[in-house]
């Protein structure tokens, strides 16, 4: 006859295990690290000089935050919605306007071929010492969205399919279409402390 | 006729528990899998900007991250409520941020260091003169890959 072997005694585990769980509970954080994915230039070099860059008018949107975090683009007033809009029609210049960047004709390769864009227009963002971390990054994320919107429309008409679902190769080629060009200045005293 | 007899020597059985550990254990595996490491204890206070156009950091490991706000109110007799920042476990000046870039950046392996990501954690309300400085300190560390922390925006 074969020997009994004496059952372990587990009710214990239970116990373990809940220590374990309430570690993990205590020591980690729900919250998902997700955010605004920017580039930064690279620094001037003290001994260079800043030059005055040469960019065509009407190749820049000037897009100014005063401390009072509203918003000012090419002169005029604005709201944060229209934002997106307007700047969505800067880069494209549908119409070909002369007072929106000028448009280059480019060939991108199959499917895409010869399309013309706004190869050298430029988004400034110009911020006050004093304006509110959300205003700017309210600004920062309506631009990006207007980049994304655009190159979404690109890849829904040229691949059939959303932007997010294409490969590697294929958003660099929309990529090239619609180039993220946002620059930002230092930040400068508009408008009174 | 039948008679209802009452055994007062019957005794609840014992339940059985032995799966009771199972369950606790995917508990367990469950929070593991949904949530993340804390990086730090936070000595300042922090309510993250909404925003939409969101993407996740990969890695982990690549990502070091900048907290700024005000001091929590423990710290305030010490430090004041102006916005300050934080990196790792201690306040940090602006100047220091350079340094502190540099050296978490040699100590990573060399084909990664590329792709290092800096998080700036600010706090909603901050005046963006903080944030400048922070992004002048970042470009002078050659620190160039950044992002912005914010959470989804639920409504306009």
């Amino acid at each position: 006859m074969a020997k009994k072997v004496p059952q372990i005694n587990a009710s214990s585990m239970a116990d373990i295990s809940f220590l374990l769980l309430i570690f993990f509970l205590v020591t980690t954080s729900m919250d998902v690290n997700q955010g605004l994915a920017r580039r930064l230039p690279a620094p001037v070099p003290p001994d260079q000089k800043v030059e005055a860059s040469d960019i065509n008018k009407r190749n820049l949107l000037v897009v100014k935050i005063n401390s009072a975090n509203q918003l000012m683009v090419q002169g005029q007033e604005m709201s944060i919605k229209q934002l997106r809009e307007r700047a969505k029609e800067f880069i494209k210049n549908e119409n070909d306007e002369s007072y929106y960047p000028k448009l280059v004709e480019e060939d991108f390769g199959a499917p895409i071929g010869v399309v013309r864009y706004t190869k050298d227009h430029v988004i400034s963002v110009q911020n006050d010492v004093d304006t509110q971390y959300q205003a700017y990054l309210d600004v920062q994320n309506e631009l990006v969205a207007a980049y994304n919107e655009l190159r979404d429309e690109c890849a829904r008409k040229y691949f059939h399919m959303p932007y997010n679902e294409l490969d590697e190769d294929q958003q660099k080629q929309v990529q090239k279409v619609y180039p993220q060009k946002i620059s930002e200045a230092e930040p400068k005293n508009y408008g009174g402390n | 006729m039948a008679k209802i007899r009452r055994n007062d020597k019957r005794e609840m059985p014992a339940l059985n528990t032995s799966s009771l550990p199972d369950i606790i254990f995917m508990l367990l595996f469950f929070f593991m899998s949904v949530t993340s490491m804390k990086e730090v204890t936070y000595k300042v206070q922090i309510q993250n900007p909404q925003a939409t156009e969101l993407t996740k950091m990969e890695k982990k490991s690549l990502v070091r991250y900048i907290y700024v706000g005000t001091p929590r109110p423990e710290f305030r007799k010490d430090f004041g409520s102006e916005t300050r920042i934080q990196l790792d476990d201690a306040f940090a000046d602006t100047k220091e941020i350079g340094e502190y870039i540099i050296n978490e950046r040699s100590a990573m392996k060399e084909q990664e260091q590329g792709l290092m990501t800096v998080s700036i954690k600010a706090d909603k309300e901050t005046r963006m003169g903080v944030i400048a400085d922070i992004k002048q300190e970042l470009r002078r560390a050659y620190a160039l890959k950044i992002n912005y922390a914010a959470t989804q925006r639920t409504n306009y």
